[in-house]
This record gives C-alpha cells, structure tokens and sequence, in this order.
C-alpha cells in the first residue's frame, strides 16, 4: 500500500505547489491598491511597537483596542486627533514616543488600509447558500 | 534507549513553558480589568505575544519531546548521532529564551503570533532542519512499514519547514507593498502553521491510543490513511474562513469554504472507537494519560460545533473579530492539544515509572480545577464575542471605550477563571516536573 500513499502524497504536494504559486503571483486576486513608501514605514512601525497586540485589521489582532480599518474614514476624528491618541498613552495603551514624521507615516499606512476595504461591513449582501457578499472600495490608489 | 534524558529535558521545558505561558496570560487578563497594571513595565503589547511564545514553546517542545522517545521505541528504529538531538534542544531553548527577553524590552519586527527581530528565523529553522535530519536518517530505511503517525510526524515536520518560511515572505517587497496580498499569506501560513503542528500533536494522540489499546493494526488501515490525506488536504487549503472579511478574490474564500474542517470529526471517530475497544485494566495502567485524552474528546466535540459554525461565511461574518474566535482558538489549543500532550506526557512517564498513588491524587485533583475553569473560561469567551459581535453590528453611536467599560464584569469572571486555569495546570505541571527529576535521579 506504501506506493499507492506515496503516490497520493506527491500528487496531493503537485496540486499545493500549483495553488501556492496561484496565490502568490496572481495579483488581480488581491485588489489595486499599493501602500506608498510613507505607509510601508508606517507599517514598518505598526510592526515595531506591535500595535496587533491591542487593534485589530480587518478583525485581526488583539481585542484590547477597537479595530482601525476604517479609522481614516468613519470614525470622525481629525488627522490631528488620530495623531494624538498615538502618543496619548490612554488607559490601558502605553505612552508612545513617536516623532512627528513617525506620527504620519503611521496615518498614511492606516489612510491607505482603509482605502483597501470595509470592516466591518454593514451593507454585505447574505445569501441563502450562506455566502456573503461584500462591497468592495472604489477609490483607487495606483502608485 | 541510547538518547533517553533529553527527550527529558524537553517535557521540562514544555513544561515550563506552558507554566508561563499561564502567567503572562493571567497577567494579560488583569490589564483588561486593571489598565494601568503593570503598563509601564510590562504592557499588553509585550504580554500577548510572550504569551503565545510559551503556547508555541509548549506545544513544540512536548510535541518532539515525544517523538523522539517514542521514535526510540520502533522496532525499526536506526541508531542516530545523539548530537543532533542535543543541537536542536539547546537551538530551540536558546532561541527561545532570547526572543523571551526581546519581547520584555519590547523589540519586534514580526507579524502577529511571530512577532521576533526577523534574525530569530535563522535559527528556529534551524532547529526544524535539524528535527527533520534525525527523524528521517532515523526512520527513513523502514518507510514501507511505516504507521500512520509516523507519516504524520514527517509530514509535519516537511510542513513546518515550508510554513514557518512562507510565513516570512511578507519582508520581501514584492508582497509587502501588496497590503492585502500580504495579510492573505500571512494567514494563509499562520493557519497552515497551526495545521502542521496539529500533524505532530495529532500523531502523537493516535501512537498514544494505539499503545495504550494494544491494538496495532488500527495505524496501517485504509482508513486511518484516508484520515491522514484529509487532515493534510485540510492543512493545505483550509486557512481562507480566517479572511472571509478581507476583500480578496471571491475563489480563494469560495475554496476555503468547500474544504470542510472534517478532521475534527474523523479525530473525534478514532478516539471514540479507542475508548470502546480500550479493556478497562489498560484505562487503569494509564490512568492520568487516559483522563486527558478523555477531555480532549469533549473538546474536539466543542470545538468541531464552533469550527463548523464559523467555517460557514454568514455566520463568520458576525463571529469574525470577535471572542468567538478566541474560544475556537482557546478550545484548540488548551482543550485539544494541551490535553492531548498532557496525556502523552503522563503515558511517556508513567511508562518510564509508575506514578505514586499521592502523585495520582494530586494530578487529578489538579485536572479536576484545570477543566472546571476552563469549560467557564471557555463559555465566557463566547458570551463575550457575542456580546461584541452585537456592539460591532446592531449598535449605534457606542464607542469602543463605552463597550469595554460594560463588559468589566465579564472580564473579571473571565480573569478569575483563567487563575482556575493557572492553578490547576500548576498543579499538574508540578507533579509532572518532580516526576521526571526522580527518573533522572534514577537514571544517574
């Protein structure tokens, strides 16, 4: 039987290498938008002070902190008052000692997450097979 | 057994590591109820991900801990350099205590869960490669006869090479300025991540209920193997219900939703069987080992009900971002595979020496408090995502401080539950650790 499992086994492994490489090179799959170098540092400094312990990303991450896709657009805050609860240290948040030029990049990576999508997603359209529909963004963000 | 103490060395520092990966999350906990405890010294941001750390290093070190003694055991087993071994183990715990200190002085670079300076993936695959070179070399030459499990064990292995790398792709610019490209393969390694090491845990479940039975055909059937191609075609595909929300194409969510989570119910199947055949003297010789794969049976039945549920996209919708997923989570990692490695453990040693009727005693005293307060752990964790899910979608105009201050009695309950928790595992940690330092003892 051990010939008939390899056999299962490297075509199971054949049919992941193509799906791997689907997933990785197709691009269209994954929306037009490209963060700028400014969001790619502020990326980079989500990452540094691992803000996902606390803020969720389209729902992933910690739960400690309220979850930051949309926050650019329909939170209602100013720039500034985003800027400020950065370096606030509110409740259970520590006291970030972030530079002016940090504080944008910052802004600029959660600006161009939000324009990627909606979360959540109130207007989603249910369907009877349980599938949901989602609205997808329609500003664009070429480099 | 030529290699007997370091398989040792590494149920002790599992066991450690489980102890703390406890503490930070109890400490975790009280930042929810108290938000300035601690803040300043030792923030949520550096106690989740030393929290997950130890979850990782617990479930890693148990999981090849046992592999190699049990591997030891096989009849067909070939005598391998013992350096191999050591190397990975002190690559492993070096490593590990390093990333430990990075993450106190608040030094990150990763994505969530592997949240380390991007340096620390040199050696943790390492320490994989190293893990895969003994376990092949050693078992290779008797493939033909292999037992399910040992499949599992090497294709876990293979797939945490592969996962563990994928999971690092991100730093390369050609995905990194993609966002959401790089958010669907960072869930797409994390979830397959999970899925490789369920083959370690999950292989080590099945060689337990197979010694412990007595029954060693049950390995080599069809079925069994069939089993095995499922659960590896669902570590392959079945990661997209944790990006249901996020907005790429329709096809890669559409295919995560076909691939069921049918491994929970064919594990929960095996077990069944296992516990109806077993005869009841066995159930006695492994008493401990046998009340914990018990309670994993319980839990792979809870968890299945959630992992279906959520696995459906209208459902997700509401449960997704919320402690829904944490309880599906919770229940995976404490309820299966921690039981699971328990179990293991307790067969591993007992079998070394019996465990003494007042070390017994304690122990089950100890499971007894551990289970208790996690079936209310675990429950307050689904009143909480629901209560969430109905502030996230049927609210309005209720800030997320407003929310958090009404759920202070919930997190309350939620962090004495998790002490529940803390206290019986110590326990059972406790008795485990004294038990293998008088094998040692014994040995030397």
């Amino acid at each position: 039987m051990y010939r008939l499992y390899s056999g299962i086994f490297i075509g199971l492994m054949l049919v992941y290498a193509i799906f791997n490489a689907v997933i990785y090179t197709n691009k269209p799959d994954y929306g037009n938008v490209r963060l700028s170098p400014l969001a790619v540092k502020g990326e980079t400094l989500w990452l540094r002070n691992n803000c996902n312990a606390c803020h969720q990303l389209y729902g992933l991450g910690g739960y400690l902190g309220p979850d930051l896709t949309n926050v650019y657009s329909v939170s209602g805050k100013s720039e500034e008052v985003m800027k400020t609860f950065m370096i606030s240290g509110v409740k259970s948040m520590p006291k970030f000692d972030f530079s002016d030029e940090e504080q944008n990049a910052l802004l600029q990576f959660l600006k161009e997450v939000d324009q990627t999508g909606h979360y959540p997603d109130r207007k989603a359209r249910f369907r009877y097979d349980g599938w949901v529909e989602f609205n997808p963004k329609t500003i664009q963000h070429e480099k | 057994m030529k290699n007997k103490t370091y398989p040792l060395y590494y149920i002790i520092v599992s066991l450690l590591s489980l102890g703390l990966c406890i503490l930070a999350g109890i400490l975790g906990g009280f930042q929810y109820i108290m938000p300035d405890f601690l803040k300043e010294i030792l923030p949520f941001t550096a106690l989740r991900p030393l929290h997950t750390l130890f979850a990782l290093a617990w479930i890693f070190m148990a999981s090849i801990g046992g592999i190699f003694w049990y591997m030891q055991k096989y009849e067909h087993y070939k005598e391998n350099s013992s350096g191999i071994m050591k190397w990975q183990f002190w690559v492993f715990t070096l490593t590990g205590i390093i990333i430990a200190f990075c993450y106190v002085l608040r030094k990150f670079e990763g994505k969530e869960y592997l949240e380390f300076p991007h340096v620390f993936y040199i050696p943790i695959l390492t320490g994989w490669i190293l893990f895969g070179i003994y376990y092949f070399r050693s078992m290779l030459s008797s493939f033909r006869k292999w037992p399910v499990y040992y499949w599992m064990w090497g294709t876990g292995i293979l797939m945490m090479v592969f996962h563990f790398t994928q999971a690092h792709l991100w730093i390369l610019s050609y995905f990194r300025e993609d966002y959401i490209q790089n958010l669907t393969m960072q869930w797409k390694a994390g979830g397959a991540y999970v899925g490789a090491w369920n083959m370690l845990v999950y292989g080590s479940s099945m060689y337990v209920m197979e010694k412990t039975s007595g029954d060693n055909r049950s390995s080599h059937t069809p079925i069994a193997f069939s089993l095995f191609f499922l659960g590896l075609v669902n570590v392959m595909f079945n990661w997209g219900h944790h990006l249901y929300p996020v907005p790429n194409a329709e096809w890669i969510r559409y295919f995560a939703y076909l691939v069921s989570m049918t491994e929970w119910i064919i594990l929960l199947r095996i077990i069944y069987l296992w516990k109806k055949n077993l005869p009841q003297e066995k159930k006695k010789a492994y008493n401990i080992s046998y009340k914990m794969m018990m309670l994993s049976d319980l839990w792979i039945f809870l968890n299945l009900i959630v992992a279906l549920l959520i696995s459906i996209p209208a459902i997700n919708f509401f449960t997704h971002g919320t402690h829904i997923t944490v309880a599906h989570s919770m229940g995976t990692i404490i309820g299966i595979n921690t039981t699971i490695l328990l179990s293991s453990i307790a067969y591993l040693l007992n079998g070394v020496r019996n465990f003494s009727e007042r070390m017994e005693k304690q122990m089950k005293r100890g499971i007894r408090i551990f289970h208790i307060s996690f079936i209310g752990f675990w429950l307050v964790l689904i009143f909480m995502g629901i209560e969430r899910s109905r502030w996230i979608y049927f609210s309005e105009n209720v800030l997320f401080g407003a929310f958090q201050d009404s759920m202070h009695i919930a997190h309350i309950l939620f962090t004495i539950l998790g002490i529940g928790i803390f206290v019986g595992l110590y326990i059972l940690i406790y008795q485990l650790i004294q038990h293998i330092v008088l094998i040692l003892k014994s040995e030397s």
